[in-house]
């Protein structure tokens, strides 16, 4: 059963929503106007004891963090907790209160339980309903992601890729640390592809799309693997709609492609720098130690707004120290 | 100190004479996102003691599952013993950029 199907909760023509949206405007007695932001309704004025909360400008807000790497603790980030947590403060504080979190891969270190499970606790400390994450190869260390699914598992049917719809944006989150074969690149595989095919096909061109993945889904350098050796079929099946945003994480720097109407972005990381590809010198992506002071700068997180009337998100990239 | 050269060669010598009838593990470094060495030739019988120096997990994977270690963090060793003439070629499951063959070979 999809999240579009109008019997589940926030579907706008779920009768059970429409039902409790007439007993409380019948409640307030006044004129109630009502506002969805986010799919979430709230009210404007009369029920909100005389201070009237300006209406979000935005149709909808979420933030994405990546690459926690809890269980990590060496030089380049001896507390990644304490960088999560710092993002966790900056995140609460947002002046447009964001609707949910999305986290884009290698939640932990080297895939232990108790990475997983100090994780999950931490990410409850964030005010929202909901953190959706998809799996980094760093969570695909035990038997696959059959570790990392005892605790991130995203609606209880044991497949790492799965899709949502909230605000009027359809989310699509993919696994693509499964499929690693000798020498190429990570790949969704076919299942997962036809999985895709299946779930767009019901999804109107114009309802914008964002797709969680936690490898990037462009060739960003190769002999890295920072690439994804079958983006290209999902790709096409996304480039008829007419907004779609992939989010990345994996390469822990903010770099971006566009496509038309796709445009693709990697974010920082809250645990340490990777370096920039293609540097002299420089020929393996190993954590970068830098010098006292200078982490936060290189570390952050990501808000992403959909603004009313437009279909495209706009995109805040905020380090946690400026 | 180049008096004693000429004896603490013979001694070197004389030591890999003995050493010669035991089987010695070999070992392979992981190191900077690579295998050191990434090809590495031994005779049936022989441990191969891979080690992982960098801070990044790395695994010992082969295709038909042969290899097939556990995360690997910094220090962790992982062995495997080579019986069978051939070859196999493996990976790291988390960067399989990373790549690796053993020759097992009859001296």
């Amino acid at each position: 059963m999809s999240d579009s199907d109008s019997n589940h909760p926030n579907h706008p023509a779920d009768p059970a929503r429409r039902r409790a949206l007439g007993c409380l405007a019948a409640w307030s007695g006044a004129a109630v106007v009502w506002t969805v932001a986010g799919g979430v309704p709230r009210a404007l004025g009369a029920t909100t004891h005389g201070h009237a909360p300006a209406a979000s400008k935005y149709a909808l807000t979420f933030v994405q963090i990546s690459d926690t790497h809890i269980g990590f603790h060496k030089d380049a980030n001896p507390d990644v907790v304490g960088s999560l947590r710092r993002a966790i403060a900056d995140i609460n504080a947002l002046p447009d209160a964001p609707a949910f979190v999305v986290h884009t891969g290698d939640v932990s270190h080297l895939s232990k339980p108790e990475e997983f499970g100090q994780a999950r606790e931490i990410l409850t400390e964030i005010h929202v309903d909901r953190v959706h994450t998809v799996p980094g190869e760093h969570d695909a260390l035990d038997d696959g992601v059959a570790g990392y699914l005892k605790h991130f598992d995203h609606d209880g049917k044991g497949i790492a890729w799965y899709s949502f719809d909230q605000g009027g944006v359809h989310f699509v989150g993919l696994n693509n640390v499964l499929n690693f074969k000798l020498g190429t690149l990570a790949a969704l595989g076919d299942e997962q592809v036809t999985w895709l095919k299946s779930d767009l096909a019901r999804v109107p061109h114009s309802t914008p799309i964002v797709v969680l993945a936690h490898i990037p889904m462009w060739n960003v350098w190769e002999p890295w693997g920072w690439g994804t050796a079958d983006a290209a079929a999902a790709l096409a099946l996304l480039r008829p709609f007419g907004s779609v945003t992939v989010l990345n994480g994996h390469v822990h720097q903010v770099l971006q492609k566009v496509e038309g109407h796709v445009s693709l972005h990697t974010a920082r990381s809250l645990a340490y720098p990777l370096p920039t590809p293609g540097q002299a010198g420089v020929g393996e992506p190993g954590p970068v130690k830098v010098p006292a002071g200078e982490l936060g700068k290189l570390l952050g997180t990501r808000q992403l707004n959909l603004v009313r009337g437009h279909h495209e998100l706009a995109l805040i990239d905020t380090p946690l120290d400026r | 100190m180049h008096r004693f050269f000429p004896i603490a060669l013979s001694i070197a010598l004389a030591s890999a004479a003995s050493n010669a009838c035991a089987t010695p593990p070999a070992t392979v470094e992981i190191t900077r996102f690579a295998f050191q060495p990434k090809e590495i030739t031994v005779a049936p019988g022989t441990t191969i003691v891979w080690t992982n120096h960098d801070e990044i997990p790395h695994t010992v994977t082969s295709a038909d599952k042969v290899l097939a270690s556990k995360a690997m963090d910094t220090d962790d060793v992982y062995q495997h013993t080579f019986n069978d003439a051939g070859d196999v070629a493996y990976f790291c499951g988390a960067h399989p950029f990373m790549t690796g063959v053993v020759h097992v070979r009859r001296p």
